[in-house]
């Protein structure tokens, strides 16, 4: 076929068509971007290299492998002072993650609370959560966990009170739980025929956890086959059996059954008579992670109640009036109509909340909490000097547990999302 | 038919039965319209009557005027009261840190001063021309907070007039050629000019009001400044990550992910560590900056990852059409952002910018971590004072009420402007 | 070249000053006619703004003291308040010339951070204090007690050792600041408040009921604290150390701030005070300063024993006794080499 347009594909090719021919520019403005960004890249490890140089250090992490020579108060891995700063570094890291799940969760339950509360045709609720929310949304996390610190410490009854004849302070549920200003403490639960612990080489494990976690998915699974059954048999029959009885006793059975097998009791904290008065046994929880729980969970919470409210109000109100002319009951109205739908608008955002938890768990250094900053970004790097190194992969450790979890938030937000199809 | 049946008059309107009026009605809907109501009413009330039978008196029994706290205790004689002699004495330092006193006026202005430029940005009714003002602002309030010869600032803000001179000379020139040209004329001017005219204008005009060095900054003018200035100039690389991470270019868009997810994955406590602790690694050796503006650097780097993401989702709520009319109309890539997407993307963003700006704000209280002295810095040196030494609730919720009062107004004006927003889209 | 150009400039935005670990701190110090000296954010009677933000305490008063000598004028000091964690970056990154922040000299400290320590301006030792009523007399007795600490610093290790070497369990409080430590403790949040003495005394002096707490007589540590400086500048070091040794001197010889001016001007039969005092010989030359240098340096805040006496002595509500900071010829640690 003959044709007079030029195919430009064959014509010979110009250094000037880098720029004027949008086929190619865009190619080398990013091989333009890329090699300023190397360059700028290369200039700062030079810099750093010249000043390390300079002050006489290396660039290293042997120091990982040196012993710690601090103590850390709360371990949740066996540690002491004679261990190296990476176990010291692993046992912060866990306390982060034990603080940052433990806000997670206390976060969404007030915020959810607060958020439905907040929409309440009850006048004064509705102010009070008002103020909730207003008031904590607005102050600095940092002065919230310094004002949680101090009421701890300062308006709680010490240890002391407890004790002897004239003691002006008691313990609470059954003499089970003691809330001091050094902390709470609560029972701890304890196997008498434990199974021991595997060793894992760097830390152990508990097998009476392994056994009760198999216990559980044994459970979850035999409790999925029940209702599969019963959907069988309701497709089959149009009748439902009724699956409550046996899937509570697939669930409650075994795992009592293990419990009383390994003589399961709980060991309640005591306050010896004499000596230093503190409380012996019982798990403690100090007051540092009390501090930062709290003031993490209320002040996030407050974030999380707007979400909350902002998710329902998104659910259209025709929904739910679409819902009770088709009969069902409010709170199936609720479960299968306004639920699903508000959740794919408030998952998003509290994903990024969640995340903010962990990322302010940080701020454990206002109280002292011994998270991976307290004790890789803090006293080791204050012990060794090696402040680069340290805080390097402090910052790719927390990169990593964001990543994680917005990616397994990620994952849980594509299940609940409006499947387009 | 008589007409005794009928009614030939109106009856007289009947009050409505008591329980459906007033006080009882209103009681009766919103406090006790059910039993689960009625319990939350009364727990509610038991909580707030407490909380006030805490909170009144220790407040109505404080104390305005003493010299220390054993004097406070002294006069409050054991009853239950504040302490509030510690705000008499100290509000200024908390407020001004150790700024002279004789020059309060100048930050103060520079506060106010700062709605005034705010304001055609905030209110479209006000005339286009203010925006020059806005433009000017950095660079007075800069000049006013620190003072010294105002040629500093005069000379570093021509760089930019320079940049527009270069744009529009290189207008007429498709594509990024003319944001090119301005970058390099501004650069050439910074860096080889400006110290050279900054000399011959200080030489010829030496004016200046006095120098306030960095360390006498302090108290809330310390996290306005770093507040401030961390979201203004956060702003135009933001919008760049924005760009970028919707770019097609995929070398560029993964940079813009990989920057923007960093930050963002990290606390700001580690970059502010950065800041005190690493940045002079990474930095020529020799060069030592100022700890507050390395502070103002790396808190930019931050809230930039931030205000991406809000204005990532100002591009994404515009229509599709938007982007293709322009495409129609024959724009190059950045005539059709500066023309007509950014505009609408940017005022759609600005309740966003707007709440990252209350965060950041809250955030900054965060530098008392390196030793800045913020007013939660401030409150700890208060307390190093012997007279002082034991008083904490009352420095407490001195700063509190400031941070609530500002974070709290600035947070309803955001809501105003979002609700303002949402009806001009329908 | 280009980039430090371009960053001289930015950097010009604010005040600067050039960091280089050089032997040229004298220069950078006078070309920019302030010191800048690192402080504690506020500790009582060492360092903390009072009302007029004016900076008081006994290492503000050393770092008035070098001022004076070097640049003439004890107030043209830039006070960079540090914490325990920024304080050897600030030093090592140059934003600080001297750092005067109650820092105990340590081998590590010493020869890896690779600092200088000038002198020893406070003899110190890490001790423990506790509640009358929790019947403790020895330190030895505090098994299974809840210890408040001041976190980044050398007690938290001292502390470690302590308990180990003796067999004994404790479950650390570590806390940020003095401040927060010490309200902890008042509250009762712990058993044990630990730190140096000195740091016992102020904090104890605060309480409204000091004689309900006792300072237990074992002090488990040594902790010379002083002025330190980075290594590679000898001279900058010398005169650190030199402004020390005099003020510690000036006390030796009976020169106060009150007699100073009649000294120099008068002389004194004894030559080292006219030596000190720039009459005699050109010990200030040697330092690259002028003669007067120590004139205005004990001018400044006085003698070492006029600093201690009204910054933490025992008319202050700190109340330290002298201790081992008296001189040597009263039976304390603080000796000066002869100025000659």
């Amino acid at each position: 076929m003959a044709t007079t347009t030029p195919d430009y594909r064959q014509g010979s090719f110009r250094l000037s068509m880098l720029i004027y021919d949008s086929r190619y520019r865009a190619i080398t403005i990013q091989i333009v971007f890329l090699m300023l960004l190397m360059a700028g890249f290369a200039w700062l490890v030079d810099n750093t290299i010249q000043n390390l140089r300079a002050l006489g250090k290396d660039f290293s992490y042997r120091f990982l492998w040196q012993s710690a020579g601090y103590d850390i108060n709360q371990t949740l891995i066996a540690y002491n002072s004679t261990m190296s700063h990476a176990r010291a570094m692993v046992v912060g890291l866990l306390n982060t993650i034990l603080v940052a799940v433990m806000a997670c969760a206390l976060a969404t339950v007030l915020g959810v609370l607060a958020g439905v509360l907040r929409l309440s045709n009850n006048w004064i609720v509705a102010r009070l959560m008002t103020i909730y929310v207003e008031l904590f949304r607005n102050i600095p996390t940092v002065l919230w966990i310094l004002i949680f610190f101090s009421v701890m410490a300062i308006s709680m009854p010490e240890p002391r009170a407890f004790r002897g004849e004239a003691a002006t302070a008691s313990m609470l549920v059954f003499d089970s739980v003691a809330i001091t200003n050094r902390g709470v403490y609560i029972p701890e639960p304890v196997f008498d025929r434990s199974l021991g612990d595997l060793d894992l080489r760097y830390f152990k494990v508990s097998v009476d956890l392994l056994a009760i976690i198999a216990a559980l998915i044994a459970s979850s699974w035999a409790s999925g086959r029940i209702v599969a059954r019963a959907n069988r048999i309701q497709e089959e029959t149009g009748i439902r059996p009724a699956t409550w009885w046996l899937r509570l006793a697939v669930w409650v059975l075994p795992v009592a059954a293990l419990l009383s097998a390994l003589g399961f009791h709980l060991v309640k904290p005591v306050l010896p008579e004499t000596g230093i008065p503190n409380f012996q046994g019982g798990i403690h929880m100090r007051n540092s992670l009390i501090a930062l729980w709290l003031a993490l969970s209320v002040y996030t919470g407050a974030f999380i109640a707007e979400v909350v409210r902002a998710g329902i109000l998104a659910v259209n109100r025709g929904q739910t009036e679409a819902a009770v002319s088709l009969g069902l009951r409010p709170t199936l109205t609720m479960r299968l109509v306004i639920l699903p739908q508000a959740l794919r608008v408030i998952i998003p955002p509290m994903i990024s909340q969640y995340l903010n938890i962990t990322k302010n768990s940080s701020l454990a250094i206002a109280v002292g909490y011994m998270d991976l900053r307290a004790t890789l970004g803090g006293i080791t790097i204050n012990q060794t000097g090696r402040e680069l190194e340290a805080m390097l992969l402090m910052m790719l450790i927390y990169l990593a547990l964001s990543l994680t979890i917005s990616s397994l938030m990620n994952v849980y937000n594509a299940r609940v999302k409006l499947k387009e199809r | 038919m008589s007409e005794a049946f009928f009614r030939t008059e109106m009856l007289p309107q009947q009050p409505p039965p008591l329980r459906e009026t007033g006080a009882v009605k209103w009681v009766r809907e919103n406090l006790i319209s059910s039993w689960l109501n009625a319990i939350l009413t009364a727990v509610s009330l038991y909580v707030v009557v407490v909380l006030l039978a805490w909170i009144v008196p220790w407040f109505w029994n404080s104390v305005w005027i003493a010299d220390s706290l054993s004097h406070c205790r002294e006069i409050l004689a054991g009853r239950s009261g504040g302490c509030f002699a510690v705000i008499t004495e100290r509000w200024l330092q908390l407020l001004f840190g150790a700024y002279p006193p004789a020059l309060y006026w100048r930050p103060i202005a520079a506060f106010v001063l700062l709605f005034v430029a705010l304001a055609p940005m905030l209110f479209t009714g006000l005339p286009r021309r203010m925006l020059w003002f806005s433009a000017a602002y950095p660079f007075l309030g800069y000049w006013l907070i620190w003072g010294g010869t105002p040629w500093f600032a005069v000379t570093a803000a021509l760089g930019f007039v320079v940049a527009g001179i270069a744009y529009r000379a290189f207008e007429t020139r498709g594509g990024a050629v003319p944001l090119i040209a301005a970058a390099a004329a501004a650069i050439v001017w910074w860096v080889f000019l400006a110290g050279a005219a900054r000399g011959a204008l200080d030489a010829a005009l030496p004016v200046g009001i006095e120098f306030v060095r960095s360390d006498r900054l302090g108290g809330f003018l310390i996290s306005m400044i770093i507040g401030v200035s961390g979201i203004a100039l956060s702003l135009p690389i933001g919008i760049l990550l924005a760009l970028g991470r919707r770019s097609d270019m995929p070398i560029v868009k993964m940079s813009c992910v990989i920057i923007i997810e960093f930050i963002r994955g990290v606390p700001l406590i580690t970059l502010l560590f950065t800041a005190s602790l690493l940045l002079n690694y990474f930095l020529p050796p020799g060069t030592n900056f100022d700890l507050i503006l390395r502070v103002i650097i790396m808190v930019t780097i931050f809230s930039a990852a931030y205000i991406a993401e809000v204005i990532r989702g100002g591009l994404a709520s515009l229509p599709r059409g938007q982007f293709e009319a322009a495409d129609s109309l024959g724009l190059d890539y950045w005539r059709a952002m500066r023309l007509i997407i950014l505009p609408q993307a940017l005022k759609v963003s600005i309740p966003g910018i707007v709440n990252t700006f209350i965060g950041l704000f809250k955030d900054t209280t965060l530098v008392v971590f390196i030793g800045l002295l913020d007013p939660l810095n401030l409150a700890n040196a208060i307390r190093a004072d012997q007279k002082w030494n034991g008083i904490y609730w009352e420095i407490y919720i001195f700063i509190g009420a400031l941070f609530f009062a500002f974070c709290f107004a600035i947070s309803r004006y955001s809501m105003y402007l979002e609700r303002r927003l949402k009806t001009d889209h329908r | 070249m280009t980039h430090k150009i371009l960053l001289g400039a930015l950097a010009a935005a604010a005040i600067l000053g050039a960091g280089a670990a050089q032997a040229q701190t004298l220069n950078d110090v006078k070309n920019r006619g302030n010191l800048r000296c690192g402080t504690n954010t506020g500790l009582a009677g060492f360092a903390f703004p009072d009302a007029n933000n004016v900076w008081q305490g006994f290492d503000v008063a050393y770092c008035r003291a070098i001022a004076a000598a070097v640049l003439g004028d004890p107030m043209k000091v830039d006070f960079v308040p540090l914490t325990s964690q920024t304080r050897f970056t600030a030093l090592a990154a140059g934003e600080v010339d001297v750092l005067v922040r109650n820092t105990t000299w340590t081998f590590v400290r010493d020869v890896d951070l690779k600092f200088t320590f000038a002198a020893v301006n406070y003899y110190d030792g890490q001790g423990f204090m506790v509640r009358k009523d929790l019947g403790v007399s020895s330190a030895k007795e505090l098994d299974g007690a809840k210890v408040c600490i001041e976190t980044g610093t050398t007690t938290e290790l001292n502390l470690a050792d302590f308990f180990r070497s003796n067999g004994m369990s404790y479950d650390p409080v570590p806390i940020e600041t003095n401040a927060a430590a010490q309200q902890q403790y008042l509250a009762g949040a712990c058993d044990v408040y630990t730190t140096d003495v000195s740091g016992l005394a102020a904090t104890r002096a605060s309480f409204a009921d000091p004689q309900n707490h006792v300072i237990l007589p074992e002090v488990v540590s040594k902790e010379p604290l002083g002025p330190l400086v980075r290594h590679g500048d000898d001279q900058w070091a010398d005169i650190v150390r030199w402004v020390s040794n005099a003020l510690v001197a000036a006390e030796e010889l009976g020169i106060t701030s009150a007699n100073i001016g009649e000294l120099k001007a008068n002389g004194h039969p004894n030559p080292e005070v006219n030596r000190l005092l720039g009459r005699e010989g050109d010990l200030g030359a040697m330092l690259g300063l002028d003669a007067n240098w120590a004139v205005r340096a004990i001018s400044a805040a006085g003698n070492y024993g006029e600093i201690f006496a009204t910054n933490i002595g025992e008319g202050t509500p700190i109340g330290l006794a002298r201790g081992l900071n008296a001189l040597w010829t009263q039976g304390g640690l603080q000796y000066t080499p002869p100025f000659r």
